[in-house]
């Protein structure tokens, strides 16, 4: 239940810090989840990593598929040279995912320490 | 333990952040570029948006509102022309944000800061001829005239008011891709901007390599390499008109045909020149030659293309004007287009408004140089080229009575260094080109076209005009140098003034013709007159793509925008109709093995049609590139000039007239090289590439050409660019289309009652890689195929082509 709750949490407020922050608030959040809603630190880890993994996969699918793929046809050539939209719109959540995972892992560490 | 787990933990995520925010490890800030809601996927626009918006600027006067039709060309409606320049600004930035600002920071010689140190010499050369002083000098101009004020001032709002609303994430990609941010648009862009074509379009001088030339040829050999008049010459202006004489007479001085001045050491090393490719077609046809007896007037800009256009289109309307066609982004006005009475067009002159003048400097600080018997002080202006990650560079350019000091011991390289040379170019001379426009946007008639002609001096056009009242026109204009026969061929001497360029042509004395007898009017960078035009006038001239126009338009009656279509697309190489007999007529079969004689029936079958599918095409194309090399890289190589040969129709030329003609003999071999010997060989070399060709299937025209269009960074964005596209046609050729370099907006507007107007470019209205507007014309465009664009009335809104309504509030 709580993995549920800091799952839901982190990609609502990753997403509303994204309206007006950096991107990398979304380490931020990841950050501060688990200093509220205490779990053990692999499970931080998940959860952050579950958390934007969802939220950017999701939402660069949502827009990239109104897109047509246009555009991600042209930048998955130029960044992973390789014309495939999907492995780029992987890449972009597995980015996310991670730099979340590691900031609510330290998160939770740093609970710990207390 | 738990302190070292935190640590560790903190720090990887710390260096995750960094590394994915920024490029120290990562070629690009992944973290901020592939970030849904800030990167490159902003930009994925959703394929079905709608464009409809409501925004209030208080920088406009009163409500305006801009349609977009199907094409998303915009069509400004506006009751002030205040007003329709701040939309015509917004629009712009709205859809061509970075290649505006990437185009003026180019013409300022600031790319440097953009892309870093590997631009600095691309920068030092902008700097160095002076692009920002030209700007500079125009810009008084503008700003001194209350109409330009007017419409450089709300074009200026209106970009500015889009970047001030732009958040970061809607930045266009580029901007993400090289990891920089838009500054304010100002006025000086605006003139950057229309220096950046006066240099792509009169930037041109052979000065220095010609002068390297006569310490190995004389300059009689000279004459005849680098012909004044071509043979086949078909002018612009019909020959036999009869021209007044010349009301400014210049005066050689005295020596001017001995001095001489060599001090280019070394082989010769020049700054980035344009590419003397850069012309265009355009004719008019009266009514009596068409079908509707309403004159048909065409037009094609040949130029380096690229995504995104260096067009944009859109029609623009309020209560002084109502103009269609293309628009610069950078600058005001409907550039080529058309309105509710006459069309307009242009082609390059290619006139040489460039002269270089050596200077002595008094010593190693350049602040004196010796100038009529006296030493005269320079102004230095200290050039600061920022550049990315990397400290500021200065140069320091020394500005004389004649311009810019573009050469000197430290430029273009300090290892060889050479005289210090000046540049009087006429660029930069204050002008306001943009009022131009301004009133070709609102002429009703032959003299509203003529009171607009007088504002234009660079880079001179051949403006063609044609009206429903039924006049066709076209005029060389510019304002040129009246030389005396021969100035500024070779570098002149800078300490005496009568070197000078000694006064200007009168406007009213450039080529011209007003509905001449045979019912029409055209230009394709051809010299503008027969020898009996009374001054001298060097220049960049292309020959035969004038000839088959000039040709086809005579036989043609009954004319329709059809027809007009397919004569823009007509890949006929009257060049190789001239070549081929002379080639085939003297080329030793005997010497040649039974395997390589194939392509030669390829030649002697071929229709003389540049189509894709043709064979014949690619080799008479690699056989002629061969023969030139065989014909002139001895001396030139020689001579220690690696960058001009004389034109392909100077030997084609020199070739009809004698075959014997000095230069075939190669004067590294002991023997005497005959016509045949080095025809013979150069088809030999030929096979050689026709057989690689061969292998991999790219001996068709097609294939070998291989048409592109890149976008303007070129091979660092090759998934931006469109390549191998299905177009025929190249140099010499009515259809200009060489691989990357063409027809870059094709026009035929027929001016009957209801204007019917046909046009397409290589590209789409939105500069954004992510839309599907950015290459939605290409293929299209490829098959020479036309759009007929949907010209509003005012009063007539609700056409069922305008898809979109962006509606603007203002003051009132």
């Amino acid at each position: 239940m709580k993995f549920v709750v800091s799952v839901l949490l982190m990609i609502l407020l990753s997403f509303l810090a994204c309206l007006y922050l950096p991107w990398w608030s979304i380490a931020v959040v990841s950050f501060v989840i688990p200093l509220v809603i205490i779990q053990k630190p692999f499970m931080a880890f998940l959860a952050g990593f579950v958390a934007l993994f969802l939220l950017w996969g999701g939402l660069t699918l949502l827009i990239s598929t109104a897109n047509n793929h246009l555009l991600a046809h042209k930048i998955s050539m130029l960044v992973i040279k390789a014309d495939a939209p999907l492995l780029l719109i992987t890449v972009t959540a597995f980015i996310g995912g991670v730099v979340a995972a590691f900031s609510a892992l330290s998160g939770s560490l740093f609970r710990r320490l207390f | 333990m738990r302190v070292v787990f935190f640590f560790l933990s903190l720090l990887i995520t710390l260096a995750l952040v960094v590394c994915l925010g920024s490029s120290i490890l990562l070629p690009l800030p992944l973290g901020s570029f592939l970030s849904p809601q800030h990167g490159i996927w902003q930009n994925a626009e959703p394929v079905k948006q709608s464009f409809d918006t409501r925004l209030n600027f208080p920088g406009l006067k009163s409500k305006s509102t801009v349609y977009l039709d199907d094409r998303l060309v915009p069509h400004i409606v506006a009751d002030h022309d205040e007003d329709a320049y701040f939309l015509q600004g917004y629009l712009h930035a709205r859809f061509r944000l970075w290649q505006m600002e990437f185009q003026t920071y180019a013409a300022a010689g600031r790319v440097s800061e953009i892309v870093g140190e590997k631009a600095v010499n691309y920068d030092r050369g902008k700097r160095r001829l002076g692009m920002v002083y030209a700007a500079e000098n125009m810009l008084k101009e503008m700003e001194a005239d209350p109409i330009s004020k007017v419409q450089i001032d709300n074009y200026t709002a209106g970009v500015n008011a889009y970047i001030t609303s732009l958040p970061e994430s809607r930045l266009p990609v580029e901007y993400k891709l090289l990891g920089y941010r838009p500054e304010k648009w100002n006025n000086l862009k605006t003139a950057l901007f229309v220096k950046q074509m006066a240099q792509t379009l009169s930037g041109f001088s052979d000065d220095l390599p010609l002068t390297k030339l006569r310490s190995f040829f004389d300059d009689a050999a000279l004459r005849v390499l680098f012909p004044q008049v071509a043979d086949s010459l078909d002018p612009v202006i019909p020959p036999g008109t009869v021209f007044a004489p010349p009301s400014v007479i210049p005066v050689a001085p005295p020596h001017a045909d001995s001095v001489y001045i060599n001090d280019l050491p070394g082989t010769l090393q020049e700054a980035e020149k344009p590419d003397p490719a850069n012309g265009s077609n355009n004719w008019a046809v009266s009514g009596s030659r068409t079908r509707s007896g309403a004159p048909i007037l065409c037009n094609d800009p040949h130029l380096e293309l690229s995504f995104p256009s260096i067009w944009y289109e859109m029609q623009m309307t309020t209560p002084t004007m109502n103009a269609y066609g293309v628009s610069f982004p950078g600058a005001p006005g409907v550039i080529i287009g058309f309105n509710d009475s006459i069309a307009f067009g242009f082609t390059n002159s290619g006139r040489d408004v460039m002269d270089y003048y050596r200077i002595q400097f008094k010593d190693k600080t350049k602040t004196q140089y010796w100038f009529d018997s006296a030493w005269k002080k320079s102004e230095l202006r200290i050039e600061a080229i920022k550049v990315k990650d990397k400290p500021v560079v200065y140069d320091t350019v020394a500005y004389t009575v004649f311009g810019p000091v573009m050469y000197d011991e430290s430029f273009p390289s300090s290892a060889e260094p050479g005289a210090a040379l000046a540049l009087r170019w006429k660029a930069h001379d204050p002008s306001n080109e943009l009022l131009l426009w301004y009133h070709l946007d609102r002429a009703d008639n032959y003299e509203d076209y003529i009171h607009a002609l007088q504002y234009f001096s660079s880079p001179a056009q051949n403006i063609v005009f044609a009206s429903k009242s039924g006049d066709i026109a076209i005029w060389q204009q510019g304002i040129f140098p009246a030389l005396w026969n021969r100035q500024g061929v070779y570098i002149m001497p800078g300490e005496d003034s009568s070197y000078m360029w000694q006064g200007f042509i009168p406007a009213d004395e450039n080529p011209h013709t007003l509905n001449p007898e045979r019912g029409f009017v055209s230009s394709a960078n051809q010299r503008p007159a027969d020898s009996s035009y009374p001054y001298f006038i060097p220049g960049y001239y292309d020959l035969y793509r004038g000839i088959a126009i000039n040709r086809r338009l005579k036989e043609m009656y009954d004319v329709t925008p059809d027809d007009m279509m397919k004569l823009q697309n007509d890949n006929y190489n009257m060049f190789a109709e001239t070549v081929i007999p002379v080639l085939l007529r003297n080329i030793n079969e005997s010497a040649l093995q039974e395997n390589e004689k194939k392509y030669l029936d390829l030649v002697k079958g071929w229709s003389f049609y540049n189509n894709i599918d043709q064979r014949g095409a690619t080799i008479f194309s690699i056989w002629y590139e061969n023969l030139k090399k065989q014909v002139w890289d001895d001396e030139f190589e020689k001579a220690g000039v690696p960058g001009l040969r004389p034109s392909d129709q100077t030997l084609a030329e020199a070739l009809l007239r004698d075959t014997a003609f000095t230069y075939i003999d190669n004067i590294n071999t002991p023997g005497h090289e005959t016509i045949s010997d080095v025809i013979t060989e150069a088809y030999k070399q030929t096979v050689a590439v026709a057989d690689s060709l061969s292998a991999i299937n790219k001996l068709t025209w097609g294939g070998y050409k291989n048409t592109s269009v890149y976008h303007l960074l070129g091979n660092t964005v090759m998934p931006f660019a469109r390549t191998g596209l299905p177009v025929g046609g190249g140099a010499h050729i009515i259809n200009a289309m060489k691989q990357s370099h063409g027809p870059s907006w094709r026009m035929v507007i027929e001016l009957t009652q209801e204007t019917n107007a046909y046009v397409i470019y290589p590209g789409g209205q939105s500069g954004n890689p992510g839309s599907p507007y950015y290459d939605a014309y290409i293929d299209k465009w490829a098959a020479g195929e036309y759009y007929k664009a949907w010209f509003l009335k005012r009063g007539e809104q609700e056409g069922d082509r305008l898809v979109w309504k962006m509606e603007f509030g203002g003051r009132e």
